[in-house]
């Protein structure tokens, strides 16, 4: 048992992450953008560092003491995310870029090898453009259907829909955990007993939960589950695509190249074991030790109460901004229902308008359609501003943030 | 960025937009977008001798691109097409009398690109990579 810390003590928290010391236009850095990425604290820096000062080399083939290192040290980062997700064996975990290269992987493994014409992709009209595109693709070299599940007026899945829509046909369904946009939780597991029920396999894309609540891909029973590192403290450039080993290993590879194969000769090859087999080529080294670097800050903290924190900021948050005249909140109005995403409009005021107001108070928050095009316009609405929160914000924070959106309201009112 | 960006001005001429709407008998059209925030400008010429006659624009967007193309239409009315095709990003930013900062320059400039694609319509030029690149 990991002794739990009751609260955040966020103040103290703070002095770890050098960037949030900055000003901004002559006021203190608010960074309300995690949505999009996470700032790093000073360890993950550090480990990141450490690697290029102390023991840069390749993995995996090197004899010699540096090698031996650096293969052991991102060894031990998947080891960190198994563990972190709950995830049955180590070697389920395979490092991509990103995302929207683990989507992109399952699209193009999986995804060719099992999905014929006539098949159907189930996904939901949330999904961040990342797990849109790579089935849309899927679908039109296959001949397959790609279909929606919507929303009612709260953002919440139409789960009653659900169960029309997955059909013997469906080959897949794919899901986010938690909205980019309106923040809702979905009840994953419970999709994908229904994914599974008709011998769907089931895809949860976790870019914007694992960073800031607890989950457990063995109680999900998820098929894959793929996130970011960027998004939860680590560096650019390391996502994960978590997989049954019995899926992964039956898959026919993705990338090929060097540390994948097992031997290759002029009239073909053979592959290595998972993971290896997903990852050819050199890969990120220093981002996977990174993303390990950045596992053990949030499992000192306990991932019960990072998200207990934002549960409770966005609380205060979406109180105070009931207060702001003709400020419309998309999603769920219970933030139990949500992680600390919130996106919103200020009567007519263009989003990027006021995202620029708000930068000139320091406070960072993101504009536009926010990779989910098909859900803005399900909703009929151009652009969204968003505020996203992370462990390091403050209801002072949110004040400060309260009274620019005041300020952009009476600029453009007069 | 300083934090005249939303001088009176420019919220003026968002609220207030002069030669917004359509013209009733435009000798040429053009619109674009800018596909990072969806901002929409369309304009209408009138030309007479080589001259912009009258001018109209339409949009939505953010104050930025509206307002600054608001303010090219009142700017080029009465100059030659060819004056037109030589103006760039310094002519947005003086009338605008700010910098916008390089993420929100595109939004100034899109008024400036979708007059420049109506100057090549009218004369049946092919649209130069520079103007292209304006947005």
């Amino acid at each position: 048992m990991v002794e739990r810390v009751t609260t955040i003590n966020v103040s103290k928290l703070r002095e770890d992450f050098p960037v949030l010391k900055r000003q901004v236009n002559g006021k203190p850095l608010i960074y309300f953008d995690n949505a999009a990425t996470s700032q790093k604290p000073e360890s993950v820096i550090e480990t990141t560092d450490r690697y290029y000062r102390e023991y840069n080399a390749n993995i995996h083939r090197g004899i010699h003491k540096l090698a031996e290192e650096a293969t052991l040290a991102h060894e031990e980062a998947r080891e960190k995310v198994a563990k972190f997700i709950n995830a049955k064996h180590t070697e389920e975990i395979i490092f991509t870029r990103n995302t929207t290269e683990a989507i992109n992987l399952v699209a193009y493994t999986w995804g060719r090898a099992n999905i014929g014409r006539g098949d159907k992709i189930v996904l939901t009209i949330m999904e961040h453009h990342s797990n849109i595109v790579p089935w849309q693709l899927l679908a039109q070299e296959k001949g397959a259907s790609v279909e929606y599940v919507e929303i009612d007026s709260e953002g919440l899945l139409r789960l009653d829909e659900i169960d029309k829509l997955i059909d013997e046909k469906t080959k897949i369904v794919c899901v986010t955990q938690a909205s980019n946009v309106l923040g809702t939780i979905n009840p994953v597991k419970e999709i994908g007993k229904a994914a599974h029920r008709y011998g769907a396999r089931f895809l949860v894309d976790a870019a914007q939960s694992v960073p800031h609540m607890p989950v457990n891909v063995r109680d999900i029973d998820s098929d894959f589950f793929v996130f970011s590192g960027h998004k939860m403290l680590g560096p650019t450039g390391i996502g994960v695509l978590h997989g049954k080993s019995e899926n992964l290993r039956k898959m026919p590879p993705f990338l090929g190249g060097g540390e994948m194969i097992r031997e290759v000769h002029t009239t073909g090859s053979s592959w290595k074991d998972i993971p290896y087999k997903y990852e050819a080529g050199t890969p990120n080294i220093v981002g996977a030790i990174g993303l390990g670097s950045a596992v053990d800050y949030l499992n000192a903290i306990g991932m019960e109460n990072v998200h207990e924190h934002e549960r409770e900021i966005s609380k205060y948050a979406i109180g105070r901004m009931g207060e702001v005249k003709d400020l419309i909140l998309y999603g769920p109005r219970d933030a139990a229902q949500r992680v600390g995403v919130l996106s919103f409009n200020l009567g007519d005021i263009h989003a990027h308008d006021l995202a620029s107001i708000l930068d000139e108070e320091g406070v960072a928050i993101r504009s536009g359609h926010h990779c989910a095009q098909p859900l803005m316009e399900f909703l009929n609405v151009p652009a969204m501003s968003r505020a996203s929160f992370y462990i390091y914000n403050t209801r002072e924070e949110v004040d400060v943030f309260i009274n620019a959106l005041e300020k952009a309201r009476k600029l453009f009112a007069r | 960025m300083s934090s005249e960006i939303y001088k009176d001005i420019i919220l003026d001429y968002y609220r207030n937009p002069r030669n917004f709407g359509d013209l009733p008998d435009p000798d040429v059209r053009a619109k674009d977008s800018n596909p990072l925030c969806g901002d929409i400008i369309e304009m209408q010429l009138k030309v007479k001798d080589g001259k912009v006659d009258d001018i109209r624009f339409k949009g939505k967007g953010c104050a930025i691109s509206q307002a600054s193309a608001s303010m090219l239409t009142e700017a080029v009315k009465g100059k030659t097409l060819d004056e037109i095709k030589a103006m760039g990003k310094p002519n947005v930013l003086e009338l605008l009398g700010i910098d916008p900062g390089p993420t929100r320059i595109k939004c100034a400039l899109l008024g400036l690109k979708v007059l420049k694609l109506s100057v090549y319509g009218y004369l049946g030029q092919t649209v130069t990579d520079e103007v292209k690149r304006l947005v």
